[in-house]
């Protein structure tokens, strides 16, 4: 008994260099080596100032930016806090909150049609740093209203972002919100 | 529902059995001590962790003798990571200082990584510091797979050999799984994580300027955020392949940090699933029969594919409350539709829903979104799938040892129907096969209703309820099915970081891996001593397309007989109420 206790403490004393030390070391020196950028979080710098992360969503909300998903966390893309809502298809408290980002998204200048779903519900880790092409071209009217800017200038600035779903079998097609208003900035 | 999507998940399947074949053959040369192509890099590495660990004789051992160090160790790891919790703010460490975990999250927590399941009452990146992650929880999730593996070689030494009392040496099969199986699989797809995006980095935070600042009442606005980082990829690869799916961060492979891209969710969900599947070809080239071991696949992919299609159409359709006026919710080549709520883009639902079902059929326990707001059939079937006793693909080992149980049960059953002695794999089932068997599929079911059942009746259980009516009871259904079962996936929204719930779910999860893992030694033990018996003309053959049927046949009712009540409080009365 005293021995196979002994065998177990070092044992688990060893696996802990082995798989908790020396591997998560190879991982960073091989990985930091190979993508110097993406291991330390894609962030995206601008004269100088980190302005975010490439894989971040940032909670835009004022008129001139495009909007990303919603987020649960608090405050909104809190990064050192994700999560999503947890509330469930039925309790009321989603069917109201559905229906307020309705109504704001529907009091500012809108295209006709309906508002793509992935716009008034929030995303799984509050921090999704992406929108469907569908939700940011319905956003293409307010923008370039509060910008000032030409319809057609801020709808091709929209496609340029589209990037199609991974081997056009992966994932979706999606718009990275902080790119494309990162390069609305950059309009002039 | 889109081509596209049902075109990805038909590629995952194809993926997943293009690999899982060599993978298989390449663990049970591992587990037979042969050569394999990485010992002249990882050979030397094996035999200085028998040096460094005082491992001088790795003699065969009796069951009871394997199961003793099986238990051990998992004693000496939770003592060790409670301890590591408890400490982490006292720790001289200089980089990401966190205070203390307290005692009964600490006491969750170490249970429920050294079981394999990595339920998490807690959040990872608020509250653990990257020590605690690095030394405590990413070391259980390599050595807590590996003990669920060992379990499994020595049950198929069990059947593989006749009128013996070895089953082979616990020390060896943890070592060698680790060495030539988890760390080698593990080190490549965290590179090719990183390669997407993941971050792995000892700067553990990253301050960013807000383009847009948010404005808050009453106070100046905040122009910030603080980014979480760390070593993520390493955490990340080996959660995915040990089926324990803890996450570094509480949004888990959700959050874009963790998985980034399509490319990497698909890899990732591959990983969920990847060793439970190549362990039925292992478990077929261990007792020298291959068919068996593809009968064993066949019959978890049976239960799986329907499943999953199931989760896919159910998430498809939006509830009620998305499916507002002035909200498109279908489905097109730019836009994901359904039910977006606790989704992320990148992934829309076709991976969203793979996921889901993967990560319940496998033990993992890691989601890509939040399950809390899966519609009330999505959240079914992912219930159903952990409460099948986690043996369709189920976690590494430990899921096709439950597997083997149950065809133990069937076996029997069959015999029961010609009044014949049943035999699997040239073993007669007597008794004491029947007794365990029936212990440790029972078990489970017994700590998942038990458990939801006080849970609901006491005030301590229902405070932490948060979603109204029959999906609250959900979601303490949700954490009891998950805990009793080692899966470690949640209906989130419950607070489960309270004492009554991370006492209760501790001692589910232990309840759930021991209740389980001992009667399975013990089987093996019984087998290795019987003679192995020649097919007569009166034998069932268990590698056909009629046991295939029967095992899953045995599987489902056990399930269903067990859990239809409960699950006609919970999700089904939800969807009834919804479709109102």
């Amino acid at each position: 008994m005293l021995r196979d206790l002994v065998v177990s403490v070092r044992m688990l004393l060893v696996m802990t260099l082995l798989t908790g030390v020396a591997y998560p070391l190879v991982v960073w020196a091989a990985g930091n080596a190979l993508f110097p950028e993406r291991a330390r979080g894609s962030v995206v710098v601008v004269d100088g100032t980190v302005r975010g992360s490439r894989l971040v969503g940032q909670a835009f909300d004022g008129e001139r930016w495009f909007w990303g998903r919603p987020s649960a966390t608090s405050p909104a893309c809190n990064a050192a806090a994700s999560g999503g809502s947890n509330l469930g298809p039925t309790n009321p408290a989603l069917a109201a909150i559905v229906r307020a980002r309705i109504e704001r998204l529907e009091a500012a200048p809108h295209p006709s049609r309906a508002i793509p779903v992935d716009l008034v519900t929030a995303s799984g880790s509050g921090l999704d740093p992406h929108v469907s092409p569908a939700a940011a071209r319905y956003q293409v009217e307010r923008v370039a209203a509060a910008r000032g800017l030409a319809l057609d200038r801020v709808r091709a600035l929209v496609e340029a972002h589209v990037e199609p779903p991974t081997l056009g079998l992966l994932g979706e097609a999606r718009v990275n919100v902080l790119e494309l208003n990162l390069a609305l900035d950059a309009l002039r | 529902m889109t081509p596209q999507g049902w075109l990805a998940i038909g590629a995952y399947f194809v993926a997943l059995l293009l690999l899982a074949k060599p993978l298989g053959e390449h663990v049970a040369r591992v587990w037979s001590g042969e050569q394999t192509k990485l010992d002249r890099v990882l050979g030397p590495l094996e035999r200085a962790i028998y040096r460094a660990s005082g491992l001088r004789e790795r003699a065969d051992m009796d069951w009871k003798r394997y199961a003793k160090a099986f238990v051990l160790f998992h004693l000496v790891g939770t003592l060790f990571l409670y301890a590591l919790q408890r400490l982490q703010g006292a720790l001289p460490v200089g980089f990401g200082q966190a205070d203390a975990i307290g005692p009964h999250s600490a006491f969750n927590t170490a249970i429920s990584f050294v079981t394999n399941t990595n339920w998490q009452g807690y959040a990872g990146e608020a509250v653990m510091s990257p020590v605690t992650q690095m030394l405590g929880l990413g070391v259980q999730n390599s050595v807590s797979a590996a003990s669920g593996m060992a379990v499994l070689a020595a049950l198929a030494r069990g059947f593989a050999r006749r009128s013996a009392s070895g089953l082979g040496n616990f020390w060896t099969d943890l070592v060698r799984s680790t060495v030539y199986v988890l760390l080698p699989s593990s080190i490549v797809l965290a590179l090719v994580l990183v390669s997407q995006g993941v971050v792995q980095t000892f700067e553990t935070r990253a301050t960013v300027q807000l383009l847009d600042p948010i404005e808050v009442v009453a106070s100046a606005p905040i122009d910030a955020q603080e980014l979480v980082l760390g070593p993520v990829a390493s955490q990340v690869a080996i959660k995915q392949l040990g089926t324990n799916g803890g996450g570094y961060y509480n949004a888990n492979s959700a959050h874009p940090l963790e998985n980034p891209t399509p490319a990497s969710n698909v890899l990732e969900c591959l990983s969920i699933l990847l060793l439970p599947a190549a362990l039925c070809f292992t478990f077929g080239a261990m007792v020298r029969d291959r068919r068996q071991g593809v009968a064993l696949l066949v019959t978890m992919l049976v239960l799986f594919v329907p499943c999953v299609a199931a989760v896919y159409a159910a998430e498809s359709g939006a509830p009620p409350a998305l499916h507002a006026p002035g909200v498109d919710v279908a489905a097109g080549a730019d836009r994901p539709g359904g039910n977006m709520e606790g989704k992320e883009v990148r992934h829309g639902i076709a991976a969203s829903a793979l996921w889901a079902a993967s990560t319940t059929a496998a033990s993992n326990g890691s989601v890509n979104a939040m399950h809390d707001s899966f519609t009330p059939l999505g959240g079914l079937v992912t219930l159903v799938l952990m409460q099948l006793g986690e043996v369709v693909f189920g976690g590494v080992g430990s899921g096709l040892y439950g597997m083997i149980l149950f065809a133990i049960v069937a076996v029997f059953l069959a015999g029961l129907m010609v009044g014949r002695t049943p035999e699997y794999l040239g073993k007669k089932i007597g008794i004491f096969e029947m007794q365990m068997a029936s212990l440790a599929i029972l078990a489970p079911c017994a700590i998942v209703l038990v458990g939801t059942a006080v849970a609901v009746a006491t005030p301590a259980g229902r405070a932490s309820i948060a979603n109204p009516g029959a999906h609250g009871f959900s979601e303490v259904l949700y954490a009891f099915s998950s805990a009793g079962n080692n899966n470690g996936s949640a209906f989130a929204g419950l607070n489960a970081g309270t004492a009554f719930f991370d006492v209760a779910l501790g001692l589910a999860m232990f309840g759930a891996r021991f209740l389980v893992a001992l009667p399975v030694l013990a089987i093996a033990g019984s087998l290795a001593a019987k003679k192995t018996v020649p097919p007569g003309a009166g034998t069932l053959p268990t590698h056909g397309p009629l046991f295939v049927f029967l095992l899953a046949s045995v599987v489902v009712l056990v399930g269903a007989l067990t859990f239809v009540p409960a699950l006609a409080l919970g999700p089904i009365v939800e969807h009834v109420q919804m479709g109102r």
